[in-house]
């Protein structure tokens, strides 16, 4: 499997999800410039502070040249995953529901936290088990994951909510505990903490392969 | 010509911001203050104020999050 990483102007954990995606085939980088997916099978869009989260998080980002293809591709069916910062793209670009609002603390965060599997038949969270719990890193001031009602019982009910913040770990105050939705179809996965900085128990867990393998299986 | 933008948090939404500057002004003896709400305002200069709206829509806001107003100062 070839994976492509995105990298804006900002983004910061891109070299990470590149060696997290190293652990389960080949991986690219594609510049924000181009008009070029590479080839690629599945895409990630990295956390950081892509175009430096002027105006609103992800707001900017989601009009660089790469976005364009890399809306259709997901529209498509292509495989893609948005972390922190790309969740937030992915949103603005209207590739996943709702938004993503500042931490109820207003202040930035970062800690371990678990996230139970919601939904394990997803292309990114086939390797799992529902109810699983997964120890990932989380590190954000925007987090708080908001939709209207409607659409969050839309999401339940359609299988949308793929994983969830487990009892107690919901710091950001996010909608039903709602840590990573996919799009209707499945292939777009969104989610906040960063599986990328969880691949190896050294330093700390390597839960985060998990979904990384799901992609891959 | 000159256009203000201004752009808040739809009601109903929790706004911390706006909920920390509530609680901070009585601190400083500023009593009687509620209902605080943190917004954005961008003002900018445009040849085509009939497009506010579809710039609003596309990028100045996140219309699931946030309302928007427009206003056009007249010229001189």
């Amino acid at each position: 499997m070839k994976l492509g990483v995105v990298r804006f102007p900002g983004s910061c954990d891109d070299v990470d999800a590149l060696h997290a995606a190293r652990r389960v085939g080949d991986a690219v980088l594609l510049w924000h410039g181009d008009h070029d997916l590479q080839g690629v099978d599945a895409v990630i869009v990295p956390g950081g502070f892509s175009y430096g989260d002027y105006l609103r998080v992800g707001a900017i980002a989601r009009f660089s040249p790469v976005m364009t293809e890399v809306e259709r591709f997901a529209r498509s069916g292509g495989l893609v995953l948005g972390i922190c910062n790309g969740f937030e793209v992915l949103c603005e670009a209207g590739l996943l529901p709702g938004a993503l609002l500042p931490n109820v603390s207003l202040r930035f965060v970062c800690r371990q936290v678990d996230v139970a599997v919601a939904n394990d038949t997803t292309p990114w969270t086939r390797a799992t088990t529902a109810g699983e719990r997964l120890s990932i890193p989380a590190k954000h001031t925007s987090g708080r994951y908001w939709a209207p009602d409607p659409v969050l019982d839309e999401l339940e009910a359609g299988g949308q909510v793929a994983l969830r913040y487990a009892p107690g770990h919901n710091f950001n105050g996010s909608a039903r505990d709602i840590a990573g939705v996919t799009n209707a179809a499945g292939n777009v996965l969104g989610l906040m903490p960063h599986p990328e900085h969880a691949v190896d128990a050294l330093t700390g867990s390597a839960d985060g392969l998990r979904l990384l393998e799901s992609a891959a299986a | 010509m000159r256009a203000r933008v201004l752009i808040r948090p739809k009601a109903g939404i929790l706004d911390p911001q706006g909920q920390a500057v509530e609680r901070a002004l009585p601190a400083l003896g500023f009593g009687g203050v509620a209902d605080v709400h943190v917004g954005r305002l961008i003002e900018l200069d445009v040849e085509e104020p009939d497009r506010l709206a579809e710039m609003c829509e596309q990028l100045l806001a996140n219309p699931l999050i946030e309302d928007y107003e427009i206003d056009l100062e007249p010229s001189s």
